[in-house]
């Protein structure tokens, strides 16, 4: 067990410093801060001086090991564009993040599984062709479409949400959230919906896949066969065995939600990391944006890692086959 | 008696409607926030407006961009030509209580000077800021610049007692990423006070009921919120809902539509920028083209490419409308321009066929034409259709457009030999143009021209008209020069962007050429 922990741990360590380097090299070609951060009136010795200040006249290799040595400590450097440390930006950022992948997740998870359990179970009635048909839009529509479209009709037509923004927010110290304000939670909404729509459908094809593939296994005919009611075949025994993917595939989709953020964020103007990321864009900010993409990175190496340590755990199978065991 | 009941009730009712007209909050809007609030640490526009609200500068350029008294109220060249004398106005405190004095002046002036200081480019010729006593403050310069208060309309005043006590004496260095009170906390002498700021999500300002102007201006607007919205889509939206009541640079292809909806009018006005195209005409061969020599080192290909673009077209199909198109580098308000540059030759392919044979490319030749896609309105499109314009002459243009951060870097470089470049000329004089575009670039003066353009005259009149304060022979000066340059075709200029601001259909409040909207000019019709 330790000596599998031990080499996923450094497995993603490797990850992890791969995701670095591809995030420095990277910015090696993004363009000239310089340029964002001088005026036009600047003169050719105003530049260089800065780019001495700077530390990017050093050889690449040096760069890339301070920027190593420093992001290990939490140390992303000092926004070109805002001059605040980078990891206080993110940190203040995070939690608009953050509510809105939880609510997504929560608005995906619940409606996915209702919604597939629903479409296995009467798939031939109109309503399941219905919601079959409607999810097709989820799938093939681009995120920041849905989000306009979603404006466009509840928000401009109807008035009924705000367009843009977070609305109030109350300050917890460490944390300002949105859930305690009318105005917070109803600017929620839109993107949540906008976020979310995309992993709903994807968790309510795939439940609906494995519930048609376990209600036509021996062991439902046999309960059926045994006189079981139905909820109880339904629920207790072919929803349970449906979940274990769906549990997979909704942990690794967690990750995304977080990443994919940005488009959402930037339709709603929603003041998250992924707004963060592309401000920074704009402007070569060079630190924002590799310690972004670092992080990201880290969530998904963090998910990918407990997702494999609980197969350790869950599943058996995994014990006899590793190499220890021989 | 009964008519005096009905009199007193209409009076209470009147100051009901006028105390509920007074308290109204204006929701901003547009794609870009303030940097920093610390007034000297960036030159940069959507910094200065929203500094134009907490802060006063010593003179400003009103709606009509006229030069108008600010925190001075009387200025002039004193009996030494190189000394500027500024009147204080009397009686103006700051937010925080502190009263305005001639020492916060020459504190504020001295500390835009600062190295840390992005303004300290428009105060090079100053030697010295002193005050002489409590209201009055002398500039001192290297020789005589007619022109010093032009450069002070965005050089706002501190309080030196704040900046002190808060350790703000000098400037937040910008580019070295220091982090001071100053950056996130504002005390000027403004119509406006900080409320709270968050960068990149809100900032929220109130009427300052103490302000020095408090009778001159309508201050109607008692509360401003400004919020920075990205996507174009979302600002269009927000405003069709109601959600903001102000936008700034609505995106053009939207204009039409916002100005038919209910609710919402569009003001439109000319922007202070003109667009061209720069050509490397100093080069002996060309990187970008596979033309024997280099081209655009004949004049006659120059004016060939002029007759061959068609600028009206790419005002009514690129711009929608929205653009001035122009055959001058410069917009129509600032001093030098005439109605003879203004005017652009007719387009004529014909002509332009022959003058390319004359010049020895009698068929025509290739080359790349560089643009940025995220900088100027509409840029990569107006590019698109030059590039189909220069086709119908035998040019073959590659276009190569990209974002703003490479486009500028490259051409800092010296890298670009046929590109996009659009110039403000915030002194609103030609001065700001040749000193940057015609001069020869020696990395001082000249700093923005990359076409090699290099004429003696030109260099000596512009350095020449800096120190001239006769300004009938200034104005003269300045003739001379455009004559030399515009024969040339140094550059082709296109148009002259055209300002809009969207905004609720109650809201009074015309477009100002700068770009820069003072909130205490805002009215509302009942």
């Amino acid at each position: 067990m330790i000596a599998y922990s031990l080499r996923r741990l450094i497995q993603a360590l490797f990850v992890m410093l791969a995701v670095a380097l591809i995030s420095f090299t990277l910015f090696q070609f993004v363009g000239d801060p310089i340029n964002n951060m001088l005026g036009q009136e600047a003169t050719t010795a105003d530049r260089d001086a800065l780019r001495d200040r700077l530390g990017l006249n050093d050889p690449i290799p040096i760069q890339f090991l301070r920027f190593v040595g420093n992001a290990v400590q939490g140390e992303f450097g000092i926004s070109y564009r805002s001059n605040r440390p980078v990891s206080d930006l993110i940190l203040e950022r995070l939690p608009a993040t953050l509510e809105l992948a939880f609510v997504s997740a929560v608005f995906a998870v619940t409606l996915g599984i209702s919604m597939g359990v629903y479409t296995a179970l009467r798939r031939d009635g109109w309503a399941s062709r219905v919601i079959m048909t409607v999810s097709l839009i989820g799938v093939s529509l681009p995120t920041f479409l849905i989000g306009i479209l979603l404006i466009y009709l509840f928000a401009v037509e109807l008035g009924w949400l705000p367009p843009f923004g977070r609305g109030d927010t109350v300050d917890l110290g460490a944390w300002t959230t949105g859930f305690l304000t009318t105005s917070g939670l109803r600017s929620l909404i839109l993107p949540a919906i906008t976020l979310g729509l995309f992993q709903l459908t994807l968790i309510m094809r795939l439940v609906r896949a494995e519930m048609l593939e376990v209600l036509r296994t021996d062991y439902i005919r046999f309960a059926r066969a045994r006189g079981l009611p139905n909820r109880a075949v339904n629920f207790g025994h072919a929803l349970k065995n449906t979940l274990v993917p769906v549990i997979t595939i909704t942990g690794l989709q967690l990750g995304s939600i977080i990443a994919f953020a940005i488009i959402t964020e930037t339709v709603f103007q929603w003041p998250g990391v992924g707004l963060l990321f592309i401000n920074a864009v704009r402007f070569v900010d060079v630190p924002v944006m590799s310690a972004y993409l670092v992080f990201i990175g880290l969530v998904f190496v963090t998910i990918n890692l407990l997702v494999d340590l609980l197969y350790y755990a869950v599943d058996p199978r995994m014990r006899i086959g590793s190499p220890v065991g021989r | 008696m009964k008519k005096n009941i009905s009199v007193i009730a209409m009076t209470a009712m009147a100051s009901i409607l006028a105390s509920a007209a007074s308290a109204e909050t204006v929701r901003w809007a547009r794609s870009g926030d303030s940097l920093t609030l610390d007034p000297h640490a960036q030159n940069e526009g959507p910094t200065h407006n929203v500094s134009h609200q907490l802060y006063d500068p010593l003179v400003y350029r009103n709606l009509d961009l006229e030069l108008t008294p600010g925190l001075a109220t009387e200025w002039g060249v004193t009996d030494d030509p190189n000394i500027w004398e500024f009147k204080i106005r009397e009686g103006v405190t700051f937010h925080e209580g502190q009263s305005l004095t001639a020492d916060d002046v020459a504190f504020s002036l001295n500390r835009a000077r600062h190295d840390n200081s992005d303004m300290k480019g428009l105060l090079s010729s100053v030697v010295d800021v002193r005050a002489v006593d409590d209201y009055t403050v002398h500039v001192e310069t290297d020789g005589p610049n007619p022109l010093l208060p032009n450069n002070l309309t965005n050089m706002f005043i501190m309080s030196r007692e704040w900046a002190e006590s808060n350790d703000v004496e000098t400037p937040q260095d910008y580019a070295g990423g220091e982090e001071t009170h100053a950056v996130r906390n504002a005390n000027g002498t403004g119509a406006f006070r900080l409320v709270s700021r968050e960068p990149d999500v809100r900032t929220v300002m109130e009427r300052n009921d103490d302000y020095w102007g408090a009778d001159i201006y309508p201050m109607e607007v008692s509360e401003i919120i400004f919020t920075p919205i990205q996507s174009q889509a979302t600002q269009v939206a927000a405003i069709l809902s109601g959600e903001i009541d102000f936008l700034m640079e609505p995106p053009v292809q939207d204009v039409e539509r916002l100005s038919q909806a209910e609710g919402i009018k569009v003001e439109t006005g000319p922007e202070n920028r003109t667009i061209f195209l720069g050509m490397h005409q100093g080069k002996d061969d060309l990187e970008y083209s596979d033309a024997e020599g280099n081209p655009f080192s004949h004049r006659e290909v120059r004016e060939a490419m002029m007759l061959a673009i068609d600028a009206d077209t790419i005002q009514r199909v690129v711009m929608r409308g929205f653009s001035d198109p122009t055959g001058a580098m410069l917009p129509p308000f600032v001093n030098g321009w005439t109605e003879e540059m203004h005017e652009r030759p007719e387009v004529d392919t014909e002509r332009a066929r022959e003058l390319l044979a004359e010049a020895g490319y009698p068929d025509g030749f290739d080359i790349t034409l560089h643009c940025p896609n995220d900088r100027y309105v509409n840029d990569e499109a107006i590019c698109q259709a030059v590039t189909g314009m220069l086709g119908q002459i035998g040019i073959t243009v590659t276009l190569d457009s990209r974002t703003r951060s490479l486009h500028f870097a490259d051409l800092q470089n010296g890298e670009l030999e046929f590109y996009m470049l659009g110039w403000g000329v915030p002194p609103l004089d030609s001065d700001y143009v040749f000193n940057f575009l015609y001069h020869t670039n020696t990395g001082d003066r000249g700093s923005w021209n990359f076409t090699g353009f290099s004429n003696e005259r030109v260099d000596e009149l512009t350095v020449g008209i800096s120190q001239e304060t006769d300004l009938e022979q200034r104005d003269e000066m300045i003739a001379e020069i455009w004559e030399i340059v515009n024969e040339d075709i140094t550059y082709l200029p296109i148009h002259n962007q055209v300002l809009a601001w969207a905004m609720r259909d109650d809201i009074e409040f015309p477009v100002q050429s700068e770009n820069t909207p003072m909130f205490k000019y805002m009215e509302f019709t009942d």
